[in-house]
Parts: structure tokens; sequence; C-alpha cells
């Protein structure tokens, strides 16, 4: 539902008081991206009465307001730039006190330390670097300069080193072993080797390794993070675009707005034309037609009256209705499939990340080659400390800086590139499932399909005598009647009775348009269908029709040629969902899906070893996206889909799709290539540390050496978008 | 070489005060809208110092 500067709207639901007591309004402005933008948004706000202080984030599109306690005016802010030309929406405080990105702040300040540390240990480490190639350096000297090393590099090492240090421990303690496990081993054991060889006047004092390790790996880490932040913060956008109010009208007749969540069973609520109805509940007073396409799937309107039982999450189409409220938000016909999804998203958490993979097979395979060097070494006769040396060395090369950094690198580069397609990824797990899919189950109504009727019966005299009542109307068909008649005028005398039709006077004549009852005639009611006569005449019957998007027949014609299966699976009449099939040339098709079954059929894919991607918009889909493989949702969808789904496209189009799917495809390969890559790096790089070959200066340059390939390797996926 | 004894500490000395200076960078909020405060330095009309704290 969104939220619009309706008169009988009360906003007060979205002031906050701050600490010093002062009202405090947060808002979500859409359309501003220039430094004017920002200017006008800011001198309108502050020109407003009460107003104390106003700042817009231009990046995160927020502007928050604080004003003289009492005086907040949610309203006129709204008002006040919605008149430049943007829009803009109230933001629910509660998501917006979740803005504070604490884990952020606290990756920037680990790799602006470890960076501060891998610079500065340069200045020490590069002469004793020099004296490795025979340079002149005395034992006192190399001394000092090492000492100076370890001051700046352990503590550093140690600071930014936390982020690593928690997430392995608290994996060994689940009896795992992630990525981070070797990582910490690694650079702790770097460390210790490091103090204990300058101590004992050793050569092999590697602090500098050590704090360019955690650079390198922290800027992997940090880019993993605005990933997934900005998925996050746009999903969490989206809902307060959808911020849920319901009117209330309380006993003297006053209308409230307040949030969804505070309704309560028994609650009198008003739903003007075009809103969603809040929570379930029955009609009180009022007549319209309810559109339950986003529940069910049926493209047909119901007409209700007092008594009609109505579900959440419909959309009221023609006249205002007062219902009264059977069951709070929670407890909702939306609120089993919520469950359905949470099911869902709970098998889709299982899914074992293609860095977790490697991991698993990468961590036993490094620390037995450590352990077998330390061993063998010792029995071989190198006596302890020089196998402990050559072991830590192993731990050293190995240290998995390359597959750190590969995932995330080519994640970013990656949904970058489809951001700027307008789809947005919200996890790189999903990125990866994308690119696993091989069966397609699409949605027909709102995907495949406009969403939107539009007449079919092809007789313009017919049209034009009916024009003018439809032009009178609010209802949708009649909508796109007077569309299709182009414009003209109304009819006069014109009485709207809402779920019925219109009747007015046409050149002087009494006609009615409507519902086959309402005309006076009987009818199967099988299509999409008006009736239109004038008095005493006999009734005709215009049929409307759900236009396939322009793209469509392109889009499956690619996805076939692809290699992926294909199959629509609507919640709507088997006539409709054939005639969508027809079109489009696909001949896997299932009509007149409930919820539960589209999820079972989900499942029973799975189960037979298909990895299922559902591209669906509603509440009929929700479940079947949270339990999908991999999932869609037009940006159109509403709240609870565009939560299921893995990915949101931007104005429905459906080339967004196989586009999706090929960079995610791209996106693997590359991830692949950077495995491998770190693979034959540690195939040349492991013996070598064995053999003892390995110095302070080879493993800085390995190191560094092996990141920027991967990190290269994974910029080809933006270098591959901007070519024509 | 005791020149060295110098020198280190104080090169160190300079490159913290970078680091403490990006500390509080960080911790004033300099990066919460790296778009906005490229436009917001080149106009009089705008406050373009870091956000106030409950901003």
């Amino acid at each position: 539902m969104t939220v619009t500067t309706h008169s009988t709207q009360n906003l007060d639901a979205f002031v906050r008081k701050d600490a010093a007591g002062r009202d405090r309004i947060e808002l979500l402005v859409k359309g501003a991206h220039c430094a004017s933008c920002m200017t006008r948004i800011e001198a309108a706000v502050r020109a407003l009465p009460a107003i104390k202080s106003v700042r817009f984030n231009l990046t995160s599109g927020k502007l928050s307001a604080i004003s003289e306690s009492g005086r907040a005016d949610p309203v006129q802010l709204i008002g006040a730039v919605q008149a430049l030309g943007f829009t803009a929406v109230a933001y629910d405080p509660a998501q917006a006190l979740q803005e504070d990105d604490r884990i952020g702040r606290e990756l920037v300040l680990a790799l602006g330390v470890a960076g501060f540390g891998a610079m500065n240990v340069m200045m020490f480490t590069v002469p004793v670097w020099a004296g490795l190639f025979g340079q002149e350096l005395t034992p006192y000297t190399r001394q000092v300069l090492l000492w100076l090393a370890a001051m700046v590099a352990a503590p550093c090492a140690l600071f930014a080193g936390m982020p690593f240090f928690r997430s392995a421990w608290s994996s060994l303690r689940k009896g795992k072993a992630n990525m981070d496990v070797p990582i910490s081993i690694g650079v702790l054991l770097t460390l210790a080797v490091s103090f204990s060889e300058t101590l004992l006047g050793g050569a092999h004092a590697y602090f500098d390794a050590a704090v360019m390790l955690l650079f390198l790996l922290l800027i992997g880490r940090y880019l993993d993070h605005r990933l997934r932040m900005t998925a996050r913060s746009a999903a969490r956008d989206l809902l307060a675009l959808q911020a849920p109010i319901a009117i209330r009208i309380d006993a003297d007749g006053l209308r409230q707005g307040i949030p969804v969540g505070e309704v309560t069973a028994g609650d009198f609520l008003a739903v003007p034309p075009g809103e969603r109805i809040p929570v379930d509940g029955k009609v009180y007073a009022g007549a319209s037609d309810i559109d339950n396409s986003l529940i069910s799937g049926e493209g047909l309107p119901i007409a209700v009256g007092p008594g009609s039982k109505l579900y959440a999450g419909a959309l009221n189409q023609s006249g205002e209705l007062i219902l009264r409220a059977t069951a709070a938000s929670q407890e909702s016909a939306i609120a089993g499939i919520t469950r359905l999804m949470e099911a869902g998203a709970q098998s889709r958490s299982a899914y074992v990340r293609l860095a977790d993979k490697a991991a698993a097979l990468y961590v036993p395979a490094v620390h037995s080659a450590a352990l077998m060097t330390f061993a063998g070494g010792w029995l071989l006769g190198l006596g302890p400390r020089e196998a402990l040396l050559r072991a830590a060395a192993v731990l050293i090369v190995t240290c998995p800086c390359a597959l750190g950094l590969a995932v995330p690198a080519v994640q970013i580069a990656a949904s970058g590139r489809l951001f700027r397609k307008g789809v947005l990824i919200k996890s790189g797990a999903a990125l990866e499932r994308l690119a696993e899919v091989d069966l397609i189950y699409i949605d027909k109504t709102g995907v495949l399909t406009q969403g939107r009727p539009r007449l079919l019966t092809d007789a313009p005299h017919l049209v034009a005598a009916a024009a003018p009542l439809a032009r009178g109307s609010h209802h949708p068909l009649a909508k796109a009647l007077a569309e299709a008649a182009g414009p003209g005028q109304a009819a006069t005398d014109i009485v709207e009775i809402a779920g019925e039709g219109v009747e007015g006077l046409v050149g002087g004549r009494r006609a009615r348009l409507g519902r086959a009852s309402f005309v006076g005639v009987r009818s199967a009611g099988t299509e999409t269908e008006l009736w239109f006569g004038f008095e005493g005449e006999t009734k005709v019957r215009l049929v409307f029709e759900d236009d396939i998007r322009p793209e469509a027949v392109e889009v499956v014609a690619d996805l076939r040629a692809a290699g992926y299966r294909l199959a629509i699976l609507s919640g709507d009449v088997r006539r409709q969902t054939e005639r969508v099939a027809t079109l489009l040339c696909v001949d896997e098709w299932h009509a007149a899906l409930t919820p539960a079954e589209k999820a079972a059929m989900v499942d029973k894919a799975t189960s037979a070893g298909r990895k299922v991607l559902v591209v669906g918009d509603g509440l009929n889909d929700a479940a079947a996206l949270a339990k999908a493989h991999a999932s869609m949702a037009p940006g159109a969808a509403i709240e609870a889909s565009q939560n299921a789904a893995d990915c949101v496209y931007a104005q429905g189009d459906l080339r967004s799709i196989p586009l999706t799917l090929r960079i995610a495809r791209q996106a693997r390969s590359r991830a692949l290539e950077n495995f491998a890559l770190a693979v034959i790096y540690n195939l040349v790089a492991t013996p070598a540390a064995m053999a003892g070959w390995i110095n302070p200066f080879v493993a800085a340059l390995a190191m560094s050496s092996s990141s920027l390939a991967v990190t290269l390797n994974a910029l080809r996926l933006t270098l591959a978008g901007r070519r024509p | 070489m005791t020149l060295l004894l110098f020198l280190g500490p104080f090169s160190v000395g300079i490159g913290l005060l970078g680091l403490f200076a990006f500390i509080w960078t960080v911790r004033a909020r300099q990066y919460d809208d790296p778009k906005g405060d490229a436009g917001r330095i080149l106009t009089d009309h705008l406050q373009d110092g870091p956000p106030h704290q409950d901003l």
C-alpha cells in the first residue's frame, strides 16, 4: 500500500521522538540524483514552519528532519518534497533504526588499520629484503629494523584480524572449519614465528606478509559486505515504500492512519478504492469489486457487499469499503503463506556456497601439508626449528588470499553490472544459485502479461456507444474500455453502483454498462467481460484480455535456446493460461493452482534433481519463490514476493531473466577460474615452501601477485559489460 | 645507525597521525553519503560539515 498525501490519512505513526524530546521524521525520496536536487529538497524542507534541521542523504535517498516537539507534520513535509517533483514516502521508524551499519564501519576501521600497517611496515622490511640480496646490512641494524617492523605489524595484525579470529572461533565451536580458520592460524603462526626468528636472529621474519595478507583479505570482505548492504537496504526501501497503513474509524467516526500491526480484531477500517485490504475481515458497509489475483492468481474481479469475506492483500477496485477486521495482521490469511515462505527460506539456507565448498577441501589439505612438512622435515634430519619454519612457510604461502578475494571480487563485479541493468541481486549466494538453474517456472499474471486488461472485442460502433458510460466509472475494465475508445464525451446523469456497473444517459437514452446480472442477462462468466445495452434493446458483450508483454515471445525463445526447460504455473483459470501458453509456444503449463500446489510443484521438481528458478509477483507465488532453488520477482510485485525472491528486476522487463542467468553463469565461470588460478599457485608455492626456498620477499611478492591475478580476472566481467 | 632509532618511530608517528585522522573520519560518519558530500562542497546553500549526531 503506497502512502499518499490523502486528506483522510494521518501519518503520525511515522513521527518518532528523539532523546531531546524533539520530533523526528524519516522520508524516503525517490528520483533525486544530483547535487541541485539535494539543494532544492533541503531548502524546501527548511522553509517549512517548525523544522529545526534537515539532512538529505543523496547516496541512500533518505531524508531526516527534526522539528519542534509536537509540531511535526509528515503530510506537509511529504507535500513539500512532492511539490518539487520527487516521490516521497514516510519511512517506518522501526526500519530507520536499523540503518546504522556497525559491521560496515568496523570493517572500514580494520581495513584502515591494516592498510596503515601494510604500508608502514614496508619502511622497515624493504631494507631487510635488500639484505637478503647481499646488500650491506649489519646484524645490529637488521635487528633494529625487525623490531620496529614488529612494533608496527603486530598490533595492526591483531586488530585488523579480529573479524577473522571471531568468525574462525565461532565456526570451530560449531565443529566446522570455514575459510577463516586457516587465515587465523596462518596469521597468528606467522606472527609467532616472526617474533621467535627476530629473537634468535634468523632470516624468516614475515611481519610484512601477515599485515599484507589481512589487508588484501579485508578488501574482499568489505566488498562482500557492501554487496549485501546495498541489497538489504534496497529491500528495506521496498518495504518502506509499501509501508502498511490501515485507516481505522473510531467510535466517533474519526479516521486515523495506524500501522497495520496495531489493528486488532473488531476494528472498523476504511479501504478506499485502489488500496489493498490490510487484514482479513468482513465487509460492514459499501460495495466494490475485489481483485484477488495476488492471493489466488485468478484474474476475474469478484463483487463484494456487506457480509462478504475479504482477505488481506486483495485489491479494492471500485468503491470505498468499510470492513470489520476479523483477525489481526499476524493471524490473517497472509500469515499462512508467510509460514510456508519461512519453511522455504530455511531449506535454502542449507545451500553451501562455492567458497565454503572450496574451504572444505582446502583447509584439511593445507593443514595436512603443513603437518607433513613438519614431521617429514624433522624425520629427514632438518631439526625441529627448521622443520617448524618450513611448515609455517607452507601455511603462509597457502593462506587463501586469492580465495578470500576471488569470489567477492567476482560477485561485486557481476552484481554491479546487473544493477546497472536494473536487476538487484540480494546476495552472492543467490548469484551462485542462479547459475545452477535448469528449469524455469514462470507465473502468468503480471509476469508474462501486463497484469491489466485490454479490450478484445473489435466493434468500433459498439465501443463508441459504450465509451461515454465507461468514462464515468473507476472500474479497471471500464477504464480499459475508455482507453480503447480514446477521448470523448462522458454520459450524463451517471450513477455508479459499486460492484455492479454504471447507468446513465447516452445521447438522451438510458443505458447500462456492467456485469451480466446488472444489465439483465445471464452469462457463464468464464471470461473477463462487461455487458452493455440501451434500455429495452439487445445487450452485447465486451470481452477483455490481459495482454502478454511485448518481449515475452523473444525471451521465451531465448531461454529455450539457452537450454532451459520452461513451464507456466498459474493460479488463473485454464482457458486464460492455455491462451498465453499457446501464444508463447510453451507446451508445459499448469492452471488453477493454489499457492500450496505451486510450492508442491517446486518441491517435486527439486526432489527429481532439478534446480528450479521461479519467477513470480503475487502472494500466491511467495511460497514457491521461497522454496525454489533461485527466484526472481518484478519490481511491481508485492512485498512478500520481493522479500522471498533472490533478485528483483525493474519495470517488469522479462529480458532481465536471460540476462541475469547469463551473467550468473559468467560469474560462476570467473569464480571457478579464480579457484583454478589459486590451485596452480599453490601447486607451485607449496613444494617451494617445503624445500625451504621461501623468504619474506618471495612471500610478499607471491601473495600480492596472486591477489592481483584473481582481481583482474574478476574485472573481466565488468569489461564484458562495457563492450557494446 | 642510532639515527634509525629516532627516524623509525618518527615516521611511524606520522603514519599514526594519518591513521587517527582516518579513524576520526569514520567515527564522524564522513563515509555515509559519498555522493551527497561531493555536491555539498560546491554550493553555499548547504551545510557541508559532517552530519549532526542525531541526523
